[in-house]
């Protein structure tokens, strides 16, 4: 596997410019003869389809759910970063590249970083012009937020929805592209596979969900806008149907998976109440600006936290990070939970839970500023734990949040796979170790907008278009493979549901492969991961047949792609050998229990190539550069 | 805490369907509806009998997928909640509950509760959308927008497409739904030179889609997870008198063959 990054020289600033005026295009005329498909609707997938479209290229879009308007991405709440320096507080390019690259821990590629800053002033500009309703001040002008981690307020919202609205904006300039006839929405059609020929990608084999019907779509390029694979710990801030399977069968046809061990885990999120919780409720990280994070200072002190004295109460990160308190990065706010919850001082019916408590913030600045900044969200908690946050502290627990890992990418985008190309949370390409807060929709915008239509004419113009369709023998090939694989799957003759085997091993990941890991726990993991699996084929019943709506279809066919991914990502996070950003090795710690990197043996990207299920993957490493900021350790406390 | 359910059966949109009672026990009140649906489902998973299809997808109130009209009411009983957010502390010990897809004849059923609501994504194809291509485009802030306008904006761009709308509304009618997506465009500076083209082709879509017309019952508002206020329709309405006088546009193209 060759890992040829493909970043234009010159110096960083003017790197993106001097490869757009360098990098071969496809003329207007030409371009309705390309065909490209666009799998995922989310922020990503909807900005680059109908933006190719909008271009003259013909697209096919494809999204699982019934709307691609229920693209996960809908549910980002907080806000989006962009270097615009309205507040004259200091920001620019070189303040927002510093903080990601910083934020990362100095594992991301350097010239990605500094493009996607550069970029990110436009998606402002582009989502206003389509209505998207941000936030203004009372003199009709764009107002702005502050985000943890940074210096500078430089995030734009929309209420707590930013999400919905930017992707209500992407989706609205599909929705013209669709009634022009420029792009064919597939909905409820669900990729299964990806056909490779000659080394090339050629075209998608899918299954519609609602029929059973599977088929083949041919094109010259294929473009995965897929999203993140933190469902494979079941308990997850993503939607249900989130899922690894386009990326890993990507995987499985020659793209290597870069990273797959970086996984941000949200330190404010509501506990689960049981085993049957289907999902973790992300509160808005926003309310460690007023809250206060404690446990009691007693072991199983079992007193209802108002009759818990001042004197008996940990403040654990105002006392370890003087500095930041309560605002520390997510990762270092997430495992500072979890120990303390380790050592047996958390609340709340399961233990694993701290509180965040407002009661200060009320007293000093007044009930009404407080229900002004959080009313939404004290409502939201109410309705979910049944208690309420003006009243009595709220509970948290970190949640499996965001991958920062996924397919590997060059400059322009493409995988090692020619012609697959993969864009947003699919790819790993910006975020390093831990990704900033508010930027993983500016990462999926610029890439869809900006970045892919015009790289994807570098690979589509060297090459002539519509050369293979869907009568080649491959397609009858992969077709018969997926079909081979769905029947499998519904003949097993087991007794147990889906989701026993996802709660099962839900709990290893988290357990081995979460918030802090150690090698004893991932070699344990990478034993126990085969198993699971061997026992989901022989034990699990598939109701239903292939030839009509079936949802545990579906999701058995999503947990036997996390069955062989999970392991995959136990190997990464245990030939890491160091701690940095979200990964932490409870090996290498500072005095201060703070992630310790190891520069020397791990300034790479490690780039997993597939060699059959059942085998060690091969490890490749793209070594990174840093020329524009020199490493430093990272440091909240100081 | 336990619960009968009748819940509506229906194996694909032409065949008849009909109700079938489960008694779901051992519920905890922390429990929200569709993980009791969930454990239903996995327990009819165990027996060899066929799950209960639905659909949902983020669980947390903003994607929309969620449906299902409960007891009678879309998003059942609780005021600005959708299904997914909804728990079943909410209900009493032993209480009897209907479970029903969104009826309307613009939504045909996919399966048991799961139904189309493509014709949403039509209306929008038809003009919900401002015109501009993507790359470099006047600074937001040369256009200053009245904070006022927009938060109205916000408020009719809340919604969530989900369709409970059109399952509370008697006459199935998708007024709140096109009047929402139409007003938000129509508030703002961006959404002014298509104003009056927009408003007539996504009303036509919608009609044209099979929903009912508006006899102001306002169970739309009432039920709406988003509360969008029918307020909306009335803007909707002016924006489309004003069209048809001022800037009527030519629909003949897009009439369907009888």
């Amino acid at each position: 596997m060759e890992l040829n990054s493909n970043v234009p020289d010159g110096p960083i600033e003017n790197k993106w410019t001097h490869h757009i005026d360098n990098i071969r295009l496809v003329g207007p005329r030409n371009r309705p003869h390309y065909r490209v498909i666009v799998v995922g609707s989310g922020l990503a997938g909807a900005s680059a389809a109908s933006s190719m479209a909008a271009m003259g290229y013909q697209v096919d879009c494809f999204c699982f759910q019934d709307s691609p308007r229920r693209a996960h991405s809908i549910a980002a709440q907080g806000g989006i970063n962009a270097a615009k320096n309205y507040r004259n507080d200091g920001d620019s390019i070189y303040r927002l590249f510093y903080d990601t690259q910083k934020g990362g821990d100095f594992r991301s590629r350097e010239a990605n970083v500094w493009r996607l800053a550069e970029l990110s002033t436009a998606i402002i500009d582009q989502a206003v012009a389509q209505g998207v309703p941000f936030a203004r001040e009372y003199g009709g002008l764009l107002a702005n937020r502050s985000f943890g981690g940074v210096l500078v307020e430089r995030t734009f919202y929309c209420r707590g929805e930013t999400g919905q609205q930017l992707l209500l904006g992407a989706n609205s300039a599909l929705a013209k592209e669709i009634a022009a006839g420029h792009v064919n929405m597939h909905t409820r059609t669900e990729l299964l596979d990806l056909v490779v020929v000659d080394g090339r990608t050629r075209g998608i084999v899918v299954r519609d969900l609602v029929t059973g019907a599977i088929s083949s779509h041919a094109a010259d390029a294929v473009v995965l806008a897929t999203g993140g694979y933190t469902n494979v710990f079941n308990l997850s801030t993503n939607a249900r149907g989130c899922n690894v399977t386009a990326t890993w069968r990507a995987h499985k046809r020659g793209a290597g998976f870069a990273n797959p061990c970086y996984v941000q885990i949200h330190p404010t999120a509501i506990p689960a109440a049981g085993e049957h919780q289907s999902k973790l409720t992300l509160m808005s990280e926003s309310l460690r600006n007023d809250g206060r994070i404690w446990v009691p200072k007693q072991k199983g002190d079992q007193r209802a936290p108002a009759n818990i004295p001042e004197s008996e109460r940990y403040y654990y990160l105002e006392e370890r990070y003087p500095r930041f308190g309560n605002l520390v990065p997510r990762d270092v706010a997430s495992r500072n939970a979890k120990e303390v919850c380790d050592e047996g001082l958390g609340v709340g019916p399961t233990g694993a839970g701290v509180y965040l408590d407002f009661r200060d913030a009320i007293e000093e600045k007044g009930a009404n500023v407080i229900e002004t900044r959080y009313g939404n969200l004290f409502d939201m908690y109410e309705r979910i734990a049944s208690e309420s946050p003006r009243k009595t502290p709220m509970r948290i627990y970190p949640a499996p949040h965001y991958s920062m890992g996924g397919l590997w990418v060059d400059y322009n985008l493409m995988t090692t796979l020619p012609g697959l190309f993969a864009i947003g949370e699919a790819n790993f390409s910006d975020h390093g170790a831990n990704r900033l807060g508010a930027s993983s929709m500016m990462q999926c915008l610029a890439d869809g907008y900006f970045v892919i239509p015009i790289t994807i004419g570098d690979y589509l113009s060297r090459n002539p278009y519509g050369e293979i369709d869907t009568n080649h023998a491959a397609f009858r090939e992969t077709e018969q493979e997926v079909k081979q694989r769905v029947g499998k799957l519904l003949d097993t003759s087991g007794s147990k549901p889906v989701e026993v085997f996802h709660r099962e091993l839900g709990k290893i990941m988290m357990d081995e492969c979460g918030i802090s890991r150690n090698a004893e726990g991932l070699k344990d993991a990478i034993a126990k991961i085969p198993e699971l699996r061997d026992r989901f084929w022989k034990e699990v019943r598939v109701p239903g047949t292939g030839e009509q709506f079936n949802q545990s279809l579906e999701h058995a066919g999503r947990l036997a792609d996390f069955l062989e991914f999970a392991e995959l990502m136990c190997h990464d996070a245990l030939d890491r050998d160091e701690s940095c950003g979200c990964h932490f090795r409870e090996e290498h710690q500072t005095e201060d229990g703070e992630t310790l990197r190891n520069d020397g043996d791990f300034a790479h990207v490690s780039v997993w190539e597939h060699k059959g299920v059942d085998q060690p993957p091969a490890l490749h490493k793209e070594p990174l550069e840093f020329d524009a900021l020199p490493l430093a350790q990272r440091n909240y406390k100081t | 805490m336990k619960f009968d359910l009748e819940i509506w059966r229906q194996t694909q949109g032409d065949d008849p369907g009909g109700f079938v009672r489960y008694p779901v026990e051992d519920i905890s009140p922390d429990t929200s509806f569709l993980e009791m649906l969930d454990i239903l489902n996995e327990n009819l998973t165990s027996r060899g009998d066929d799950p209960i299809a639905f659909d949902s997808d983020c669980r947390e109130g903003i994607c929309g997928m969620c449906s299902l009209v409960i007891n009678g009411e879309a998003h059942g009983p609780k005021r600005a909640t959708t299904t997914c957010q909804l728990y079943m502390r909410h209900f009493d010990d032993g209480a009897s509950i209907t479970i029903e897809p969104w009826r309307s004849r613009a939504f045909p059923v996919v399966r048991d509760l799961a139904v189309d609501r493509s014709a949403f994504d039509r209306i929008m194809r038809a003009g919900g959308y401002v015109t501009v291509h993507s790359g470099p485009k006047p600074d937001p802030n040369d256009i200053p927008v009245d904070p006022a306008i927009t938060e109205k904006a916000i408020d009719a761009a809340t919604c969530i497409g989900c369709g409970a709308c059109v399952a509370a509304c008697p006459n199935g009618a998708a007024m709140l739904y096109t009047a929402a997506k139409v007003s938000h465009l129509s508030l703002l500076p961006q959404g002014q030179p298509e104003r009056y083209e927009r408003v007539q082709k996504m009303v036509d879509r919608m009609e044209k889609e099979g929903f009912g017309s508006c006899r102001n019952y306002g169970e739309c508002e009432a039920q709406c997870p988003k509360e969008i206020s029918i307020d909306f329709i009335g803007r909707m309405n002016r924006d489309l008198l004003r069209a048809s006088v001022l800037e009527p546009i030519d629909l003949r193209g897009d009439m369907e063959t009888q």
